[in-house]
């Protein structure tokens, strides 16, 4: 089918930011794609309420490996309050659109660093 | 950045030949066939010369010989015309058929057919007690494709095609990919289709072989073009181009089979040495120029986008690819599991394909699947 991703897209498919898996992670969120069976996995370092270091593993579709590569961009340096109000349509605007086909993949990585997220909170109440 | 196109299952480069054949069709012979006047004449010539240089390869009487505008077209002119002609009846098909014969058939069972898709084994292949056991007496149409476009293998279409006429049914086989690219018997064969695009040829014609005396109902009605079986002022110059790109395959089928048979085994020993990947489909029976290989841990997409970033085109059965988002019914079909499609990667070679071009993916693959693993989840 006709594929059309973006230029912003194919860079961050061609040298993904911040790829790979934090040890001691402060929250890790792990979350699969029902409609087309991909993983994917953040890892999130927490200081003072601010996400200092993020990481990705993805086992998905271009429009996946993209939106998580951009999702951690974002989201480094940001307080835990603003990372969590990132949505899916601000990922997909930030990579100058996404084909509509592909707009359930950047679900995941709103998913999976909400998941991250909520693992770091059960851990430090 | 150099290009190296392995995708020629998807389409291929027209030959010089071919374009130059078609232009004058295109540019001051532009008559229509149906015109008694002399330009008119000149492309029904064109034609019929055309008809005539495919019956003569494929082997058949050039009056069954139809021109249509795509493989597409043949293959629904054949399930649909057959059940338009027969009313009701049985049709029988198989798992890995094109999409094109897969949906028209589910379509004809919706309007009251009834229809089996038979079932292949791990390499794809149907075998010939499963269509026996299939056949009623009702069976009106058996169809199975003679080469697979995904997988690359090849059915033994003459001798379903004796079972299918142990009954009363009429046996149709696509043809698209294989035509051109590997030796056709039309013995026990009722029809066949093809399609120029695959062999060199230009987009936007096909036909269909329709062995005489069987009379099918058309899609089209209209002033009778094709005798009466497909109306829609003929395509000349895409016939032409069809002619010439036949000529040219068959005059060099022997050699560029050997010559591709021998790339394509080089690049599967080679790809092969990549840890936890498989070759999919029949590691002999299958097209010259295929090539389909999976990988765990890796989603195909994301394979293809990144071989692209190198220069090599490929394509996959991954469901991140497809319109649906399911895996390949190819690959599910041969007893895949779902995780294991997504990894697929599909090279198809042709006629401009090197040594050189096959080093270079031997080269540049087993990099991008290690980065593509170093990303995911799974390998954890
Ligand atoms: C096996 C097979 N059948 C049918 C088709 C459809 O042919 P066309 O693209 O000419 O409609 C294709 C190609 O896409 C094919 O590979
Ligand atoms: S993750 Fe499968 S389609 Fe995007």
């Amino acid at each position: 089918m006709a594929m059309m991703y973006s230029k912003k897209v194919m860079e961050h498919m061609e040298s993904p930011k911040n790829v790979g898996s934090i040890e001691n992670a402060d929250g890790v969120g792990k979350v699969g794609n029902p409609v087309c069976g991909d993983v994917m996995s953040m890892f999130i370092k927490v200081e003072n309420g601010i996400i200092t270091d993020i990481k990705f593993k993805t086992y998905g579709c271009g429009a996946a490996i993209a939106t998580s590569s951009m999702m951690t961009e974002m989201v480094k340096g940001k307080t835990i309050g603003e990372a969590e109000k990132i949505t899916k349509d601000q990922l997909a605007k930030e990579l100058d659109g996404l084909p509509n086909i592909k707009l359930h993949c950047s679900v995941l990585a709103v998913d999976a660093l909400h998941k991250a997220i909520a693992d770091y909170k059960g851990k430090h109440k | 950045m150099k290009r190296i196109y392995l995708d020629n299952a998807a389409t291929t480069k027209p030959r010089s030949e071919v374009i130059e054949a078609m232009l004058p069709y295109q540019t001051e012979k532009y008559g229509n066939p149906s015109s008694l006047h002399s330009m008119g004449r000149e492309a029904a010539e064109a034609m019929e010369e055309s008809r005539a240089t495919i019956a003569k390869h494929l082997g058949s009487k050039p009056e069954e010989i139809y021109f249509v505008a795509s493989g597409t077209e043949a293959n629904n002119t054949v399930l649909k015309g057959v059940a338009f002609q027969k009313k009701k009846g049985h049709i029988i098909t198989q798992t890995t058929e094109h999409d094109c014969v897969i949906n028209a058939t589910k379509w004809l069972g919706s309007q009251g057919f009834d229809i089996t898709f038979l079932d292949v084994d791990d390499k794809g292949v149907v075998h010939e007690d499963t269509l026996r056991e299939a056949m009623r007496d009702d069976t009106i149409l058996v169809s199975i494709m003679a080469a697979n476009n995904e997988i690359g293998t090849i059915q033994a279409i003459n001798r379903l095609g004796a079972i299918a006429h142990e009954g009363k049914a009429l046996f149709h086989t696509d043809a698209v990919q294989a035509f051109g690219k590997m030796p056709l018997s039309l013995e026990n064969i009722d029809f066949l289709s093809a399609s120029a695009h695959k062999l060199y040829g230009p987009r936007g014609v096909g036909f269909l072989f329709k062995r005489d005396g069987v009379w099918i109902t058309p899609l089209l009605h209209g002033g009778g073009h094709e005798r009466g079986l497909r109306s829609s002022t003929e395509n000349v110059a895409g016939i032409v181009g069809f002619a010439k790109a036949t000529e040219l395959a068959f005059a060099e089928m022997g050699s560029e089979a050997a010559r591709e048979i021998a790339l394509r085994d080089s690049l599967i020993k080679g790809v092969l040495e990549i840890k936890d990947s498989w070759l999919n489909g029949h590691p002999t029976n299958r097209l010259p120029n295929n090539a389909n290989f999976g990988f765990r841990f890796i989603e195909g997409e994301g394979l293809v986008l990144r071989l692209d970033l190198k220069g090599i085109e490929a394509s996959t059965g991954s469901a991140c690819s497809s319109k649906n988002l399911r895996p390949s019914h190819v690959l599910t079909s041969m007893g895949l599991k779902a995780e294991d499609a997504h990894g697929s990667l599909r090279l198809t070679l042709g006629r401009e394909s090197t040594k050189a071009d096959m080093d270079y993916v031997l080269e540049m693959l087993p990099g991008v699947v290690e980065s593509l693993r170093a990303m995911s989840p799974l390998t954890e």
